[in-house]
């Protein structure tokens, strides 16, 4: 062996213990970031709930809560039906083929039964809750207002049928949870199969 | 009896110099002292712009201190959480002062720092050799940004919870991976206890841990290069014969004693607010925020707190998601670049030229505006109003390697102007 020192070696064996300590790191950052994850329990209490609508008066709106968000139910009446009718041009998402809700809600009235209009009320830009403002020309919001839903952090509009207007920062319509009817007046929200 | 007393005195003298040596001996107490405080040698024209240093560490001690004190009462989970902040309003002793002089604390913090980010931007504070010390400065900055943020979730009010649930689904604009990272961040399906309890842990100890980490990294790359001035002129140039700058004077006790003076300015107005207006009329705390979180009721207007406005006015005059926010992202993130995108061969706005100064008070104008619009309601008119003024916020920066490079400078004397008083 010379007395000289092989930096060559030197070199090779640091680099090594780096890059073996920079693996190491990583593997151990996993759990810490994983932890970070919804838990078990998060998980689990996004079950299923019933709402009874047999006394939601035409033309009025409850609201429930699933997996900590509101969701709306309106029940329409014929003339709040008829205020989603021609404003086509006027939409982003007319036909809901870039929004999210079950293959039964993609058309205009995106409802299993038209009466009955169950949708999430969390605005698609940032999360929060549109205010629902049905009279049409609402000078609140603008005077050729059909009717729908206003949300008041970033201004962006909803028709009755929760499909955003063209011109307001939210990309898609309100998503449309999947729901199924129990019976006439009972509807179970967070499941299109099953007793919930 | 005279002699006695004589006699004590020195030989209690004596023990404390023989205290030092013993520590300097094995710790560098004196030297530290000498470096970084009685010769570290600062330009003797500096001037009211000056102060926001000293204050922003002075608001830093004091968020410390009335947040550990804060945790001795506070419970970071849904269920209790905002009672223990009424707990501690009405019946913790001094509960109330102690939560007064964080929440203006944090309000102070932010003002300070951005008169202080604004001096040098006015003095060129940012231009080489301080790269490093304006970038470490910025990092505080978004540190401080990242704590306030955090810390509004605590008290659990409704406008906590939905200026949480913005701020985070502002994340899912991120393309493929937005929806799975907000989820991350939450660590459930909504703002909830979860996601309560780990913003806590990142309000108290993360944050604040960076935060102190930085501002020491930040106090070191300043006494490496130096301070910058008014007349932005490198005192290190000139020298006198004993190696020491002709326009430094020693940190102490000249700055500190002149810091002393800011601090007590400050705390003046500082106790003015948390006596007579600690709300400061739903500025420092807002109003929506004395209700208990309803994740079924967005508050009817939904604002973050003053600090934050201009950006969140550039975010919502985008009308597209992914583009409001990565222009409100890119408007935080300029600052970093101005060593760079600022070609001027003089640092302090004395010596620039019209063009700088021109965009400089348009620059402020528009922040000031924007902060304003941030606060108002949506209406066409406000929208329209927070374009022109995010368009100029932006020109500013955008523009900056055309306007400084074709600009008038004056020429830059070799010392410091200074009149004595």
């Amino acid at each position: 062996m010379t007395e000289e020192v092989d930096t060559g070696r030197r070199h090779f064996l640091t680099v090594a213990t780096i890059a073996t300590g920079a693996v190491g790191a990583a593997f151990v950052a996993v759990p810490f970031l994983a932890s970070w994850k919804p838990s078990a329990r998060a998980k689990a209490m996004g079950a299923p709930v019933e709402v009874d609508v047999g006394k939601l008066e035409p033309g009025a709106m409850l609201k429930v809560e699933w997996r900590g968000k509101a969701i709306y139910v309106v029940n329409r009446t014929p003339k709040m039906l008829g205020q989603i009718d021609g404003l086509d041009s006027r939409l982003r998402d007319p036909g809901s083929d870039e929004s999210e809700q079950p293959a039964f809600a993609r058309n205009p009235a995106r409802a299993l039964k038209p009466e009955f209009f169950v949708v999430a009320g969390v605005c698609t830009h940032l999360g929060c809750a549109p205010i629902e403002k049905f009279t049409p020309g609402d000078v609140t919001v603008s005077a050729d207002w059909p009717g729908g839903f206003f949300c008041p952090c970033h201004g962006s509009k909803f028709d009755m049928s929760g499909r955003v207007f063209r011109d307001v920062p939210a990309p898609t319509n309100l998503p449309v949870p999947p729901y199924r009817f129990l019976s006439d007046t009972r509807i179970l929200i967070g499941a299109e199969t099953g007793n919930g | 009896m005279m002699g006695s007393t004589n006699q004590t005195a020195r030989t209690e003298g004596g023990r404390i110099k023989a205290l030092v040596t013993w520590i300097d001996d094995r710790f560098p107490m004196t030297k530290l002292w000498k470096e970084q405080v009685a010769e570290y040698y600062a330009p003797k024209n500096m001037n009211f712009w000056y102060y926001f240093g000293s204050l922003a560490m002075m608001a830093l001690v004091i968020q410390i201190l009335t947040g550990i004190f804060l945790t001795m009462n506070y419970k970071p989970s849904a269920a209790e959480a905002f009672g223990s902040v009424e707990y501690i309003m009405r019946d913790v002793e001094w509960g109330w002062l102690i939560r007064y002089m964080h929440s203006t604390g944090a309000s102070a913090f932010f003002i300070v720092v951005y008169l202080h980010m604004f001096r040098s931007l006015l003095y060129g504070s940012y231009q080489k050799p301080r790269e490093l010390l304006w970038i470490f400065g910025m990092l505080i900055y978004f540190a401080l940004m990242a704590e306030g943020f955090f810390g509004y979730l605590l008290p659990w009010g409704n406008m906590s919870y939905w200026g949480a649930q913005v701020i985070v689904s502002l994340f899912g604009a991120i393309p493929y991976v937005g929806d799975s990272l907000t989820e991350w961040i939450r660590g459930d399906f909504f703002i909830s206890d979860v996601t309560l309890n780990r913003f806590f842990a990142l309000h108290v100890i993360a944050i604040p841990f960076a935060l102190v980490f930085l501002v020491i990294a930040h106090l070191m790359a300043l006494h490496e290069v130096g301070s910058n001035n008014p007349d932005g002129v490198e005192i290190k140039k000139v020298k006198g014969p004993d190696g020491i700058p002709l326009d430094g004077i020693a940190f102490h006790p000249y700055y500190t004693v002149k810091d002393m003076v800011g601090v007590g300015v400050f705390l003046l107005l500082f106790c003015g607010v948390i006596f007579f207006a600690p709300t400061m009329g739903g500025y420092f705390l807002e109003h929506a925020n004395f209700e208990p979180a309803n994740a079924l009721q967005t508050p009817p207007h939904i604002a973050p707190v003053w600090y934050y406005t201009p950006f969140y006015a550039i975010l919502r005059s985008v009308p597209n998601k992914p583009l409001g926010a990565a222009l409100m992202g890119v408007a935080v993130l300029l600052f970093v670049f101005l060593p760079w995108l600022d070609r001027s061969k003089v640092k302090s706005i004395r010596y620039r030229g019209p063009l700088f100064k021109f965009f400089i008070t348009a620059f402020a104008i528009s922040f000031l505006a924007l902060g304003y619009l941030g606060m108002q309601p949506v209406t066409p008119a406000y929208t329209m109003a927070a374009r022109v003024f995010a368009t100029v916020y932006f020109a500013f920066f955008l523009l900056m390697p055309w306007y400084t490079s074709i600009d008038k400078t004056k020429p830059v004397p070799t010392r410091v102007t200074y009149h004595a008083h």
